[in-house]
């Protein structure tokens, strides 16, 4: 039911979510922000049932931060941040698994190159240039199909975002009315826009 | 009968000495200096000479626990390495549960409990190390103002708070008691760092290179430049030549 996108562009990579909390005939909330900040120039656009969601989200955010603590300030590549989490998934596949799908974007500093990941609750992970989690792909992947090139602007990657976030609006059976969008650069992990107030308890 | 080898024997006067020994062995380490100010902590250290051929980047006395607290410490550094990966674990589980930062004191008290446990076991030794640990309270807990915090915990598995304290190094005694003659309450940072350099120029050679100072902020920490080091040695110094002639001209008159 929740939909996630990323978007690769020269320089960083954009990651949006829904922001419904919803289960069953229930909608809990309309402002939760689902794209979770992991490390200070990585995001992590997450779907699925909010329980493992949060847990999952939580646990991999403090052990990068354990990481980083414990190595001397020296900061996990998105490349290693997706592998730590995908064996994360891949051991409690078998155990009890985390229904969660995620699009990892992040910046890296030394290779001044942004990358994104895709990851899926059977702990598949896939390196890719644009991507979508959830009902959504039906819908919108053929738009990044058509639209992503080599060599976008921040403006150009949003833009295709919201031309997606547009069509999901116009077809898509369950409405989604607020969208969080991030952008993740060599500046860090900052909001675009929402369309609701995360803080707003 | 010797009381001094299994670490979970008392002796008949009431001394565990395997303890007692870990604490001589804080006393062969480096000395480390904390001092609280009104709005920051500083942590000197003394930097003891190295192997021309070692690169001084992997020696570390110095290190943050959390984003919000950090430690010195004086003694075995094999130690103090294990205690402090320990410490970093049980920092980011705080932060796991409780979706908050774990208070300096929560982390002293962490480090305490563990230098007890290795107390009290059969086979295990104490750590051999002292540490002092620095940042600032949780400024919804104290009225809205984050308050500076220094905490020392000690092989014994003991943990204080102190204003300003001195751990390592022969001399800690009677550094300990230059600090209780010159500490002052509400120290801004310039006059905390000038205490804590005297302090550590009583045990080291002169020098910028010999020390490693960090200040700890309300809004972040950072270590002293080496050139900013040198300005207040300098000054130091120059206080207590001027002390020096003072006495001089007085006891020639």
């Amino acid at each position: 039911m929740d939909t996630v996108f990323g978007v690769k562009y020269d320089g960083g990579v954009i990651i949006a979510a829904d922001q419904g909390n919803a289960r069953s005939i229930l909608m809990y909330q309309k402002n939760l922000d689902k794209v979770v900040p992991l490390s200070s120039h990585s995001a992590l656009g997450i779907s699925g049932p909010n329980s493992d969601l949060v847990n999952f989200s939580e646990y991999v955010q403090k052990n990068i931060a354990l990481y980083e603590l414990s190595n001397d300030g020296m900061k996990l590549s998105t490349h290693a941040q997706a592998n730590f989490m995908r064996g994360e998934l891949a051991a409690a596949l078998r155990r009890g698994p985390y229904q969660v799908n995620v699009l990892l974007g992040g910046y890296d500093a030394g290779a001044e190159s942004s990358s994104l990941y895709f990851l899926d609750y059977m702990a598949s992970l896939q390196k890719v240039n644009y991507g979508c989690q959830g009902y959504a792909s039906s819908f919108c992947l053929s738009i990044m199909d058509r639209d992503w090139k080599e060599g976008l602007t921040e403006d150009e990657a949003i833009a295709i975002v919201e031309h997606c976030m547009k069509e999901l609006q116009t077809r898509f059976l369950i409405a989604q009315p607020n969208f969080i969008i991030k952008v993740i650069d060599k500046d860090g992990v900052k909001v675009a826009k929402f369309g609701a107030d995360p803080a707003d308890t | 009968m010797s009381y001094d080898r299994a670490i979970t024997v008392f002796s008949p006067d009431g001394h565990l000495f395997q303890v007692e020994y870990a604490m001589e062995a804080v006393r062969k380490g480096s000395t480390a200096v904390g001092v609280r100010g009104k709005d920051c902590v500083v942590l000197a250290v003394e930097r003891r000479a190295l192997a021309k051929l070692q690169d001084p980047r992997t020696i570390r006395k110095i290190v943050s626990v959390d984003n919000r607290s950090v430690l010195a410490f004086a003694g075995l550094t094999a130690d103090a390495r294990v205690l402090i990966n320990k410490t970093r674990v049980e920092a980011q589980s705080y932060r796991l549960t409780c979706e908050d930062a774990p208070s300096v004191e929560y982390l002293a008290r962490y480090i305490a409990r563990t230098q007890q446990k290795y107390t009290q076991r059969g086979g295990v030794r104490p750590f051999g190390i002292a540490t002092l640990l620095a940042g600032f309270s949780d400024p919804s807990a104290e009225g809205d103002v984050a308050k500076p915090v220094l905490y020392q915990t000690d092989p014994a598995g003991t943990h204080s708070n102190w204003r300003a304290q001195v751990i390592g190094g022969r001399n800690a005694k009677s550094l300990r008691e230059f600090l209780e003659k010159n500490y002052e309450d509400d120290m801004d940072e310039e006059t905390s760092v000038k205490l804590a350099v005297q302090c550590l120029l009583e045990v080291v050679d002169s020098g910028a290179k010999n020390m490693e100072i960090m200040i700890v902020r309300a809004d972040g920490r950072a270590f002293m430049e080496e050139s900013a080091v040198d300005v207040v040695v300098k000054k130091v110094e120059e206080e207590i030549e001027a002390n020096k002639d003072a006495k001089k001209k007085s006891t020639d008159e």
